[in-house]
């Protein structure tokens, strides 16, 4: 728009070049202030609505859980995994050699403080969103006593890491924290 | 932008326009594009409809992905958006308001074609085309009415599918059609959802053609003459332009007092509460917009003929170029319809307040005298007018009248 406003100011006016260039520019930077304030309400309303916000924390009571049960539960509509774990596959998942994994990460780092016990995972795997085998008995758990995903053949240990396959990163750990001895809350 | 001197964009633009003129027909249309040098703001509107248009559709298309079709979701789904959707009733206000807008920019547009006689030769299917797009308007309108499944909603679409059922014979099966069922319910819900969505674009493609009409001939003007050389146009940019958005401006004013201030002062409360099928709400009107057509049926005391009248309030308009007998466009050199003219708009404005008010006592009969003043309009006086007064003279040409004579004699050879 600026050329052509431009093309039009005839030569030999001498201030008015410039107070035309001041009305054109104090134009077009109100004109895109306009056009970005109504564009956004448009984008803003794509985003997560408040009734979803508030569905964003998940609250868990563990004391139907026996050891070396697995329970899956939903939060955020994605599934979130409760482990809870045997005495072996915690020794399992301590002993591992953190420096030979793709995504270091030590198991102590990935459960709460004297809480080894319990196994907090987001139940998706981090190369292209599967949801890895390994909750229900019977479930292939792979390899190393964890999870398995079908769709790729990503292999988890009995921390949630990445062990072989094509995933990246080890299962993600949700933020939560115990609001008992034998309740959590995701999220 | 594109005929901007020389440089890499313009070599790009020159190698596309090339293959596809779009740069070109732009330049041809919106830039060069000679209009009239006289245009009122009564001209403003036309551009102001298409804007309005852009904007139904835009927060239309937002509030569909948010929108639930279902009778049992859907009353839920409007008040989520209203509610819990980031910015969801700034939406939902703009396309809720934005409709009566619709109708009052396109209502003042027609006027304005009436008053300055932009039906006749050689726009009679510009014209046609515009009452086409009324049409699909007010189908659109009211099916979109339909869509938040609240009480106004559901009889709304009751009593306006029940017109159908005043077709002899075959009504009730084509009523049956339209519902999907027994009565209105989620099939209807569902296809009007679809069609609510469709018609837009169908409106879209009408204004093209609407607008192809246009450019082949140019605007008609306040004087009602030809384009009779380059001194009685200028380009349309900047000049239309620059006054398009200023009324734009100005519009929005209006617009936005709605949408900021009283967004449901055009509508009715009892649209916030869900579709019952058991409990008509006491009084049932339609949006103003649609009044004056409600008047019409129910001044009518047969059932059939009703409809017929109502339905011809609209479609009358498309003969509205051979009604008029008088070889003048304009009513400034009319005499005596340059005042009949307004007679319409009142007539509009009574039949709107009959519409909106219980039918008891004077309001039917004051109601039977603007439906028979409505037709009598067209088909009587609108012929009749043009045979009787006698036009003023013409100036020579649009330049002649707004720069004075020596320019008229200089554009005369």
């Amino acid at each position: 728009m600026a050329d052509v406003a431009q093309s039009q100011v005839s030569p030999g006016h001498g201030d008015g070049e410039s107070r035309r260039d001041f009305l054109i520019l104090t134009a077009a930077a109100l004109g895109a202030v306009g056009a970005a304030s109504t564009i956004w309400p448009f984008i803003d309303s794509l985003n997560p609505a408040r009734d979803t916000l508030a569905l964003a924390t998940t609250e868990v009571d563990l004391t139907p859980i026996a050891s070396g049960q697995r329970l899956t539960v939903a939060w955020r509509g994605k599934p979130v995994f409760i482990d809870r774990r045997t005495p072996a596959e915690i020794k399992a998942a301590q002993e591992v050699d953190v420096s030979a994994l793709r995504d270091p990460q030590k198991d102590s780092d990935r459960v709460k403080p004297g809480k080894a016990e319990w196994l907090v995972i987001v139940g998706v795997c981090t190369h292209l969103g599967c949801i890895p085998l390994g909750q229900k008995t019977g479930d292939d758990r792979g390899e190393f006593g964890g999870w398995f995903c079908p769709c790729h053949g990503s292999v988890y240990d009995t921390s949630g890491r990445r062990r072989e396959g094509p995933a990246p990163t080890n299962l993600e750990v949700p933020p939560y924290e115990f609001t008992s001895d034998t309740a959590i809350k995701i999220g | 932008m594109a005929a901007s001197g020389p440089g890499a964009s313009s070599r790009i633009v020159r190698w596309i326009d090339y293959r596809l003129p779009f740069v070109g027909f732009i330049q041809h249309e919106l830039y060069e594009y000679p209009t009239p040098r006289n245009l009122t703001y009564w001209w403003n509107f036309g551009s102001l409809a298409g804007i309005m248009l852009v904007v139904m559709i835009a927060t239309g298309i937002v509030l569909a992905m948010h929108y639930t079709p279902h009778a049992d979701l859907a009353f839920d789904s409007v008040e989520r958006i209203m509610r819990d959707v980031n910015y969801g009733w700034l939406l939902r206000y703009l396309h809720a308001n934005g409709a009566s807008m619709f109708f009052l920019i396109v209502y003042i547009h027609m006027f304005r074609g009436l008053y300055y006689g932009s039906y006749k030769y050689p726009r009679e299917l510009l014209w046609m085309l515009g009452v086409v797009i009324l049409l699909l308007m007010m189908a659109t309108a009211f099916i979109g009415y339909v869509l938040p499944w609240g009480q106004m909603s559901y009889w709304a679409a009751t009593v306006i599918t029940n017109l159908f059922s005043a077709i002899p014979v075959i009504g009730d099966k084509i009523v049956a059609l339209l519902w999907g069922g027994f009565t209105v319910g989620n099939p209807t819900l569902n296809r009007f959802y679809s069609l609510h969505y469709l018609l837009p674009f169908v409106i879209v493609a009408v204004v093209g053609l609407h607008l192809v009409a246009l450019h082949t001939h140019g605007s008609n003007n306040p004087l009602g003459i030809d384009h009779k050389g380059p001194q009685d146009s200028i380009p349309f940019h900047p000049y239309y332009t620059i006054k398009d958005m200023f009324g734009l401006a100005v519009f929005l004013i209006v617009y936005a007092a709605f949408v900021f201030y009283a967004p449901n002062y055009l509508s009715h409360p009892d649209n916030y509460i869900p579709a019952n099928s058991m409990v008509t709400p006491n009084h049932i009107v339609p949006e103003w917009y649609f009044l004056p057509y409600y008047a019409i049926l129910r001044s009518v005391p047969d059932k059939l003929l009703g409809v017929i009248l109502m339905f011809s309030a609209v479609l009358i308009l498309f003969i509205v170029p051979w009604l008029d007998t008088s070889p003048v466009r304009s009513a400034r050199f009319r005499p005596i319809y340059k005042w009949v003219s307004w007679l319409l708009p009142i007539d509009a404005v009574i039949l709107g307040w009959v519409g909106a008010n219980p039918p008891v006592g004077n309001v039917v009969l004051i109601g039977q005298l603007a439906t028979f003043y409505y037709f009598a309009h067209f088909l009587v006086l609108i012929p009749l007018i043009g045979k009787l007064e006698r036009p003023r003279p013409l100036p020579l040409s649009i330049g002649a009248a707004v720069l004075g004579s020596s320019a008229g004699r200089a554009g005369s050879h």
